[in-house]
């Protein structure tokens, strides 16, 4: 065995990369709850890509055999329905482990100097994420696929001059149609997942770089023994990796749950005009997105004009791109910050989660008032960041990780 | 190999004419690629007119027909509703249909070549939803006004000519497709009168 490895080593740097990001990176041994969320993820990303890969293996991608393969699948492939619903729960489940992950690194400052391409990455993640759940969703080609699909292509049309050839281009035809259902398939299946792989990959090795981030928000790498080796950080394998494994089990055991007992989540993961095929001619009463994009679509609806709330939503997503450079503070964790911080990622989260429930009920002129408080909320909460985050008054920090 | 001294000035030279020239040609190349993506020749050849024969249409009745893909609807407007047309001016985005929406022949009041049938592309000009058609309950959503449409998705309202309401999301009026009257009773849809 070592001399098989001794003679991979010479050709391959095994060992060493094992060492670098598994064996020997030093990781704080400050974390908590909040940092299983990242190789959960990772986790429900194999289940997408090997449940995917399976799915393909009897799906029809055209406009007249879309609808009754999914059919076929649930009902006479074996255990097709289970790999379904492992690849439809996996979707939200993505969504769910991706929002408290992000949740976690606002709170610590995980996205500040000197991780900035970490949270960029990731927010490129989040994009094609988006991007990859959108699509996903159109194969089914039920109605909701079908309405849906339609509201988020004419979004590009709000684009002045291009928009309209724009979305042409988009569909392929002049409406969406099989020649649309195939090139998402395509994008789905393989070009989207490529990208996001390699992102991923990106994440990480910017991540193992310069560090991980802990709940503390101090750098472990500052304070080093005499070999070299952080005095707050302990190796990923063993330490991290057994910590990992029980947040799966636990974790899986939520999404075995939901996935036996509710798969359709309740109408908010399936919808349920989706259980019908997809007819061009008549929307259903209420259309809302899959529960995962409905803090953006709240904004798009909250403005009344089309160019600026596609720019509004747009926007927030953006906005969050750039975060690492709108706060100034040089505190990272929200256990040494203000006061006022606090507060406005308070208000923040609240915002968020207004929007999200603002999302899947159908527009009244007093939930799009609300919309519109809460997407200033939303919006507010950078622009106060940038504006404190000069001078905030901070707590001292410590010198070591605390517990 | 030669151990001449380097020259920067030719090296950057070279390097910049060889990344110009391979970009162009990746240029070049990108063609097939985005151009795979637009509308084939068989999606255009599926964009033929339609007929409607509208002999047994009712008074507030809405027919659906399709053109290209999309609902067109056919609405017969009951006179009381056609009165009301006039009424609505100051509650329109444009209510004297003043946005290229519909073809010459149809600005007028009730943007329609025949005062009681209304001819529409039945989707939403904010993001492409069908419209609810709401006979004698549109009321509930905008006071006074007994007939309409209303889009389920983002809460956009449009008058018995399709003309959009102020203060919702849409932008523009409904499109009113090309069309023409064959006959006292058929209409062409997706042709201008004298196209062929």
């Amino acid at each position: 065995m070592k001399a098989l490895i001794g003679w991979i080593d010479e050709r391959i740097p095994l060992t060493k990369t094992y060492n670098k990001h598994v064996g020997q990176y030093p990781t704080p041994k400050n974390f908590n709850f909040w940092y299983i969320f990242g190789f959960i993820a990772m986790v429900v990303l194999v289940n997408q890509i090997l449940t995917g890969i399976w799915l393909t293996m009897n799906y029809n991608p055209s406009g007249d055999g879309a609808f009754a393969s999914i059919e076929y699948i649930m009902r006479d492939v074996e255990y097709g329905w289970l790999l379904r619903y492992m690849h439809s729960t996996g979707a939200s489940a993505f969504f769910v482990v991706i929002y408290l992950h992000m949740y976690r690194g606002l709170i610590y400052g995980s996205y500040q100097k000197p991780r900035e391409l970490i949270w960029l990455f990731g927010m490129l993640i989040f994009l094609v994420l988006m991007a990859e759940a959108f699509m996903g969703y159109l194969l089914p080609w039920g109605q909701m696929s079908y309405w849906g699909a339609q509201v988020i292509i004419s979004l590009f049309g709000a684009i002045p001059v291009i928009g309209d050839d724009l979305t042409l281009w988009i569909r392929g035809d002049y409406v969406i149609s099989g020649a649309t259902l195939n090139r998402f398939f395509a994008l789905h299946v393989i070009a989207l997942p490529l990208v996001l792989v390699m992102l991923v990959f990106l994440h990480i090795v910017a991540l193992h770089e310069v560090g991980s981030n802990n709940p503390d928000g101090i750098e472990i790498k500052e304070n080093k023994d005499e070999n070299g080796w952080p005095k707050d950080g302990i190796p990923f394998h063993p330490y991290f990796t057994v910590k990992d494994l029980a947040a799966i089990v636990g974790f899986l055991f939520f999404f075995c749950w939901v996935m036996f007992f509710f798969p359709d989540g309740g109408g908010y993961f399936l919808e349920k005009p989706n259980f019908e095929a997809a007819n061009p001619l008549k929307t259903p009463d209420h259309i809302a997105p899959v529960w995962y994009f409905t803090p953006f679509y709240a904004i798009l609806r909250a403005v009344p004009d089309k160019l600026l709330g596609v720019v509004m939503m747009g926007l927030s997503i953006a906005v969050l791109f750039v975060l690492p450079w709108l706060d100034r503070c040089k505190v990272k964790s929200i256990r040494y910050r203000s006061t006022i911080h606090k507060l406005n990622i308070a208000q923040f989260v609240i915002c968020f989660i207004i929007l999200g429930v603002l999302g899947v009920l159908p527009s009244t002129p007093a939930l799009t008032l609300l919309a519109q408080i809460t997407s200033f909320g939303y919006f507010a909460y950078f622009l106060l960041l940038w504006i404190y985050s000069k001078n905030e008054k901070t707590k001292p920090l410590p010198d070591r990780v605390t517990k | 190999m030669s151990n001449a001294p380097v020259d920067a000035g030719r090296r950057r030279f070279l390097t910049w004419t060889t990344a110009v020239v391979g970009g162009v040609g990746a240029t070049f190349a990108a063609v097939p690629f985005i151009s795979s993506w637009n509308p084939s020749a068989k999606a255009k050849a599926a964009g033929a007119p339609v007929e409607v024969d509208v002999s047994k249409i009712e008074p507030g009745q809405l027919l659906r027909v399709e053109w290209r893909g999309k609902p067109v609807w056919v609405v017969s407007r009951p006179q009381s509703v056609l009165d009301n047309l006039n009424t609505l001016g100051d509650k329109l985005r444009d209510p004297d249909s003043e946005e290229p929406q519909q073809p010459e022949y149809t600005v007028n009041v009730h943007r329609s070549i025949k005062p009681e049938l209304f001819i529409g592309v039945g989707l939403c000009t904010h993001l492409g939803c069908s419209p609810t058609y709401l006979p004698g309950s549109f009321g509930e959503q905008v006071q006074g006004v007994e007939y309409g449409f209303f889009c389920p998705c983002h809460g956009s309202k449009f008058d018995m000519a399709g003309r959009v309401f102020q203060s919702v999301p849409a932008p523009l009026n409904l499109v009113v497709p090309p069309h023409h009257y064959v006959d006292e009773t058929t209409i062409l849809v997706g042709l201008d009168q004298g196209e062929a």
